[in-house]
This record gives structure tokens, sequence and C-alpha cells, in this order.
């Protein structure tokens, strides 16, 4: 019995256990505060699927050996200009298509920012096979200077959708973009249900579904031949190249994928949450991924879903908790935000000092 | 009168946990003498050297036993600056110059010649303002005696390699109360010409009364320049020889002698028949540009269904060799496999054309540590061969039956087949790499260092199955190790390269002798 208890410590590592407590804690907790624990796990459920495949993306840059992809941000303006286009176009609201016309906005959204992401994705992983080394700082750095430079785009883009630009002026995209008219809830909508009546715990089934079924879609990647051979450049670049695999073609397409997914995280992100955030608000998302696939513990040079999974869940987890019942106890301020900031920072801190080198001796 | 000793180490022992590196070395360099120290590989003379310098490496892992003294006086160096006191330099082998410093400014570094002003009287001596043409005089000074006609002015980037191993010596004999300096293997990447002036030079620095330790594998330059030798083979003392009492082979047998075990049985019938003229490997004018290892136009030919070996001290571009058949580093030459020429910038083509190789680095390059023995054994032949995939998946099943097959054919211990290859010792290590080239089922198998760090039990078992997958199996092996007792134990031929050619081609029970002269880059009549 205690044989299996270590083996399980172990196999779940301390920090984990540290946040699944503290998640635990705050749970409980919550209740004699007055908040409304169905409310709070439905919460939890829905920040972690919405999330969820941000956080996926960073399992092949991580396996093809460019760590963690601190430059998502690449991949969410992809995503982010395939929904724009896709609104433009205005799909969702072409009586033609009757009940189908938010989904097909959403497939057109997705096949766009997929298809603008992989072009950016692969330039960029072209830049980092020349930092070879470097690669986190230069990411976090590239995904900054994309972000200042969309800013210049969305006011000079030409779109002109009633729906996306200033309302006064008539030039620029907004700030915040609704979705309501075109594929807002899509997924979170089809067959959710509530667990326990009206009051219940509200289970986003299309959401989590499409989260689960993305895993499995890279876990069966990963298993393939060229999953393995992706991963073996990221494990072992010599070993790869020993087996007769391009080593920099390999991480050219760990960051097109990685870029890619960034780009079908966004707007599943967007569509749960109900706006296109344009200009700094993808600026730190990067962070918040990075921060959830260490907590579900990946390193630096390996993850697996099963890290994207309990990352994804945990992170969101405490930040769905935390903010609530932080803001309760302390009112005054925008407490939320800073818990925010000194979370995932704290934990990416805190991932970093592990994995330098410390793998095996 | 006792003859004086500038330097006598007596004794010494060492032991790097429990594994005894040095037994009872004794080494004993006369004023003004040019002392030879050699040795092969891992035969102690760098630890010897490291325990004369007070590296921390030693003092750190439990000291030595034995007694140092110099000038008579008994020693005790417990750190690098401690030696420099006594008045015992360097040249390394890796230079330790700055690149953007001036000649001057590196032979001076750490000694610089400073006059007061103001400011170091307040302040103190960090302060001083330095004496630049007192410097740029003694550096002149230590240049000319070594040699070298460049201005003292000139910047260390840029300059050739040869320079800047004099640069070295300057800044060394620059030095005030130097007595003894060290060599370490000063001609290695030296060109013929510099090495010369190497040469000279030592024999310069030697007249004036500084006593000279010379590593070397050479055997031609320990000739020419040295007085006197000594010989360390396993970590033991072999012999103190004055040159003009001894001779090149005289040399060449004491660091090679050791009794040959034939590893394979003999008795064993060999039913091989191994024709001249069927070629498996015919490589040709093959050069390969691995740091360290650079192989600079070779010729083989490498008959069908022989165990053949690749010999040499290290540094010489044996490993060179195999690393460039498989393409890890950049090649030029031909490599026909069967007749089949290779396009080795094309990655994996030696995979796909029937050579699988096991690496001499396995943590480095033969294994995926933090992956299953299982994935480890079948990812090159899913890679190149396409081999246990189902619908393009990892077939599970078919890689479980087939990983625990080669667990049990080559006694891979282990808890099973998922469990990670970094976590098995360097043996069961070595045997996940041999599973994976036998995997892909290859005509010929390249094996480098087949045993490098693993116990004496399992060396054997290595060796023997690699003979019996020779025999039975009726692959052509390649094997390169720098050990050669391994490879006259299995091997039906034996080429040494040296210096990244080929020196000879030799029968296993070639005479010592022969061996050695071969290793040491000396020319060899005959051979085969």
């Amino acid at each position: 019995m205690g044989e299996k208890i270590k083996k399980l410590y172990q196999k779940i590592g301390l920090p984990r256990i540290i946040i699944i407590s503290f998640f635990l804690l705050l749970l409980f907790s919550a209740g004699p505060l007055g908040l409304s624990i169905p409310g709070l796990i439905g919460d939890v459920i829905n920040r972690g699927a919405m999330y969820g495949i941000l956080v996926l993306a960073m399992v092949p840059a991580v396996q093809s050996g460019i760590g963690l992809n601190f430059g998502i941000s690449l991949g969410i303006v992809g995503g982010l200009l395939g929904a724009l286009i896709s609104i433009q176009l205005g799909i969702a609201t072409n009586p033609a298509l009757g009940w189908f016309a938010p989904w097909m906005a959403l497939i057109v959204a997705i096949l766009l920012g997929v298809l603008f992401s992989s072009l950016i994705g692969w330039g960029y992983g072209i830049l980092l096979n020349r930092v070879k080394g470097d690669e986190m700082t230069v990411s976090t750095y590239v995904g900054f200077s994309i972000i200042a430079f969309m800013n210049i785009m969305w006011l000079v883009l030409p779109f002109t959708s009633g729906e996306l630009i200033w309302p006064l002026g008539g030039e620029g995209l907004r700030n915040t973009i609704g979705l309501e008219t075109s594929f807002g809830s899509v997924l979170n909508n089809a067959g959710g249900f509530y667990i326990g009546g009206e009051n219940g715990v509200y289970f986003p089934t299309g959401l989590v579904l499409f989260f689960l079924g993305a895993c499995l879609l890279m876990w069966l990647f990963l298993r393939s031949k060229k999953g393995m051979a992706m991963s073996a450049v990221g494990n072992n670049p010599m070993f790869a190249r020993a087996s007769g695999i391009n080593v920099n073609r390999m991480r050219i397409l760990g960051t097109v994928i990685s870029t890619a997914l960034g780009a079908v995280g966004i707007i599943v992100y967007a569509q749960s949450y109900g706006f296109l955030q344009l200009y700094n608000a993808p600026l730190m998302m990067g962070f918040q991924c990075v921060a959830a696939v260490l907590i579900g513990g990946a390193t630096t040079n390996r993850s697996r879903i099963s890290h994207v999974i309990l990352g994804a869940f945990l992170f969101q987890g405490v930040l769905a908790v935390a903010l609530p019942v932080a803001n309760l106890i302390l009112p005054e301020g925008n407490l939320s935000e800073v818990a925010r900031i000194v979370i995932s920072n704290g934990i990416i801190l805190y991932a970093l000092t592990k994995t330098g080198g410390s793998s095996r001796e | 009168m006792e003859t004086q000793y500038v330097l006598k180490m007596d004794n010494i022992s060492k032991e790097y946990f429990g594994n005894r590196v040095l037994k009872d070395v004794s080494l004993a360099v006369k004023p003004g003498e040019i002392h030879a120290l050699m040795g092969e590989n891992g035969a102690g003379k760098s630890t010897l050297m490291n325990i004369l310098f007070g590296m921390p490496v030693i003092h750190s892992t439990g000291g030595f036993e034995g007694t140092v003294e110099i000038g008579g006086q008994p020693a005790a160096i417990r750190a690098p600056h401690e030696a420099i006191e006594y008045g015992i330099g360097m040249v390394h082998q890796e230079f330790m110059l700055i690149p953007g410093f001036t000649i001057t400014e590196n032979i001076k570094i750490g000694r610089e010649i400073s006059r007061p002003n103001l400011a170091s009287r307040i302040f103190g001596k960090q302060m001083e303002t330095l004496d630049s043409e007192a410097m740029a005089k003694d550096a002149r000074k230590a240049l000319d005696t070594v040699g070298l006609g460049v201005s003292e002015e000139e910047y260390i980037r840029g300059m050739p390699v040869g320079y800047m191993q004099f640069v070295e010596i300057a800044r060394e004999i620059d030095k005030t109360g130097i007595k003894l300096l060290v060599f370490d293997e000063p001609t290695a990447v030296l060109t013929e010409t510099e090495a010369e002036n190497l040469l000279q030079t030592m024999k310069k620095i030697a007249e004036s009364g500084i006593a000279i330790i010379f590593i070397t594998h050479r055997l031609d330059e320990v000739m020419a320049v040295a007085d006197s030798v000594t010989i360390l083979r396993d970590g033991e003392f072999v012999a103190h020889k004055e040159i003009a009492d001894t001779s090149v082979t005289d040399i060449a047998e004491l660091m090679i002698g050791r009794k040959v075990e034939k590893l394979v049985d003999a008795a064993e019938e060999d039913s091989r028949s191994i024709d001249e003229n069927d070629i498996a490997v015919k490589i040709r004018d093959f050069c390969v540009a691995m740091p360290g290892e650079m192989v600079k136009g070779v010729d083989l030919d490498i008959r069908k269904g022989e165990i053949f070996g690749i010999g040499g001290l290290a540094g010489q571009g044996k490993i060179g060799i195999p690393n460039g058949i498989m393409g890890i580093y950049e090649s030029s030459g031909t490599v026909e496999v069967f007749g089949k020429k290779l396009n080795l910038n094309n990655l994996g083509e030696a995979l796909r054309n029937g050579i699988a190789s096991v690496s001499e680095d396995r943590r480095g390059v033969g294994l995926l540590l933090d992956e299953s023995i299982e994935e480890n054994i079948v990812f090159s032949a899913i890679q190149i061969k396409k081999q246990f995939l189902k619908f393009g998946m990892m077939d599970t099943k078919k890689i479980r039956a087939h990983a625990n097959e080669m667990i049990k054919l080559l006694d891979i211990r282990c808890t099973g087949p998922r469990q990670h290859a970094g976590d098995l010792s360097g043996g069961n290590q070595q045997k996940v790499c041999l599973a994976r080239a036998l995997t892909m089922d290859p005509d010929v198998l390249i094996v480098s260092e087949p045993t490098r760090g693993i116990d004496i039990g399992a060396k054997k078992l290595v060796l023997e199955y690699l003979a019996k997958i020779n025999r039975e199996m009726g692959k052509t092996i390649i094997v390169v190790s720098s050990e050669l007792v391994e490879l006259r134990s299995v091997c039906d031929r034996i080429a040494i390269i040296s210096d990244g050619k080929l020196a000879s081609i030799m029968n296993p029970d070639a005479p010592d002798a022969e061996f050695g002269l071969a290793m040491s880059g000396s020319k060899v009549e005959g051979g085969n």
C-alpha cells in the first residue's frame, strides 16, 4: 500500500500535488464564502476546454525541440485573421445555409486561420532554425513583435463589415468584436446540458469533445512515423540525424503544427468567450499556455497529451476559482488580474528553473 | 653526488571511485632535459599531470598516494596556482588565449607590469597604470626566445594556429622562475613545418635550463628531441629509458605490449569463406570533417563476411570513418556498398543501403534516453524501412513482440520493454543500440567502441556476440575501437588510422611493435 502511494506520488510529482491541493482548498473555501460551487465547476470545465487547444499547441513545439512556444501569438493572429475574414464574408448570416451557417462560419474561420498561421509558422520555423539554443528567448520577442505589428495592421487592413470596424469614423477594427451574430458559442452549445438541473453544472459538450478530439489527433500523430521522427529530433537531434532524419525540416514541421494549433486555439477560445479580442489582448496569452502545460508536468524538452489535459484544467481551474475567492477576501482593487499574473509567471519561473539541463545525469 | 632532479614523483597511485587509474608510477626529470611521457589513451598521462598541477579533480576525489619533490624539496601542490609558484608551467592543447587581446596582453595577463599613479595611491594597487613599454619589451624577449617573428602588438584573433601555440609557450617562459614546462601533445594541431619549428624551440628552451615534459603519441618526435622517456601503460609504470639507449621499436613495443587473449574461441570451427575479391564496402579517398577526428583521405576495401577492425589512437580519425559513412558529419570521397555508390550528403543513405551502425557515443547519439527500450529498438526500422507500422501508426503489438525477442536474444537486463533506455547500465544500453542495428537487418554492421564503459564481463559477451552475428548470420562487421586488444581478439584484419590517414592494414597476430609504430604514425614496411 505504502509502496503504491509512493509510486503514485512520484508519478504526479510534488508541484502538481501542491497545486491540486491549492485548487481543492480554494474550492472548499468558495462555498462558505457564498459562491456557487456548480457555477464554479462549470467555469473550470469551460475555461479548461476553451484554453485547451492553445495549450495543446505547446506539444509539437516542445517535441520538435524548439522548446516552449512563447511565440504562439503568431498563430493567434493568424487565427484572428481567419475569424475576421469569415465574419467579413458574412457566412454566418447567409440565409441559404440555414442552421448550418454559424458552423460554416466557424469552419471557414478555422480553415483560413490554419492557412495563414501555417504560412507564418513556416517562416517562423526557418527563423528558429537559425537561433538554435535560444529559441525560447527569441520566440518570446517574436511573439511580442507580431502583436505590435498587427496593432498597425488591424488599423489599416481593408475590412468593411459594420460588425468589425469602429462605428464612428468607419476605419480600423474594433478592440473587441462580438460573435453572437456569427459563430459565438457554437461549440459550447452543441449538446451542452446541465448536470443537476437549471442551477447545476453546465457541461459544454461540443467544446470538450472538440478539445479531446484535437488531443486524440495529436496523440495519433505522435505515434505515426513522422510524429516519432519529430519527437526524436526534440529528444536527441544527433540521434535523429544518425537515423537519417532531417532535423531542420522536422523542427519546421513542429513549429508549423504548433502555430496552426494556435490559430485553431484562439478561434475555439473566442467562440466560447463570445468575443474576438484584437490589439494587445493576445500579448500575454502565450505565457498562460506555457504555464498551463508546465503545471501539467511538461518540461522544456518533453511533453505529453496528459500534461496538456491535466495542465489546462488545473491552471484554468485555479484561476477560475481563485479569482472570485480572492475578490471576495480582498475586495479592493483589481486583484484578479494581479493574481493571474503572479500565478502564471510564478509557475513559468518555477518550471524553467527545474528544467535547466537537469533532465538526466 | 646524486643526480639533482627538478621534479621527482615517486610511487604515485590514484583511484577514482574505486577504479585504480595509476599504480605506483614514478617520474623523474632532470634540469634542462626534454623528458617524453608516452602511453596509449587511458594510460594515465593526464591523471599524472593533473596530480602535478594540483587540479581540483584530484583533490575532490580523495587525493593521491605517493610523493612529489620539486628541486629536491617535498612539495604539496593543492591548487594550480601553487604549481605556478613552484615554477611549473603548462602549454595547453587547447589554446587558453583571449582572441580580442594583443600578444603582449595575452602574455602578460594577470602579471602586468604597472606604475603607481594618483589613483592607485588612494585606491590601491589595482588602479596602477600599465607600463606598456616594459610589458612589450618582456613580450618581445619571450617571443624571440621561441622564435616567433610577428609583432607583439598583433591581435590573437585571426592568427594561424601554429602562432598561437608559440604565444602560449612565450607566456609560460615569460613567467619568472619557471623551471619545468609541460607540453601536452603540442604538435597535434600543427602542420609539419610548424611542428618542426616547435621542436626546435623546445630544444632551445631546454638548453636555457628549463626542463620539459613532452606528452605525445608521436614516436618520431620523441626520437628527434627527447633525452629520456617514461612509458606508462594501463596506469602502470612500464619503463624509464634514456633515448640514446633505446630504439623506436623498443618504445613501440613497450607502449602496446600485452598479451593478446583471443576472446573468441579459436576452436570454434570457422566455416566462413571470405573471398578477397568480394568487396562489401569500398572506400576511396574518403575525408570526413568531424571535429577532433578528421579523416583525411582513406582507402579501404572491406571484404564480404569478414570482421574488419579499425584502430588507432584517439583524435587520429578512426571514429570519423563510421560517422562519415552514416552521414552524421560531412564527408567527401566515395563509398560503395556491394558496388552501389552512396550519395552521402543524402541523410540516411547508408541506412537505406543496408549499413547499420552502433555509435561510439551511446548517450549522445546512440539512444533516446527518455524513451522506452522498445521504441529505441524499432526506431530506425520504422523511419527507414517503414516496418512496425499499422495504418501509419506504431504497431504496438508487433513492436512489443520484437522488443521482447531482442531482449531475450541479447540478454538485455531490464524490467521490461517499457523501461526507459536512460535507466539501463552501460552494457545494456550498448545491447539496445545493437538491437536497433540488428532490427535493420543490415548487410554491413558498423560497431564503434563496442565495449566503451562496459565492465570486463560484459565486454567479452558483446565481442562474442559480434563474432556470433558474423559467423551465424553472415554479416560483414566493421569494428572501430581504441582498444587494440579488443580488435586483435575478434578481427580478421585491422586497419590502423593515424593522422586521418591509413597507416597500415595488419593481421591481428602481427607483432606488438608493428602496431605500436603504426599507431604512432611512423612508417612501417610490409603489412598486408
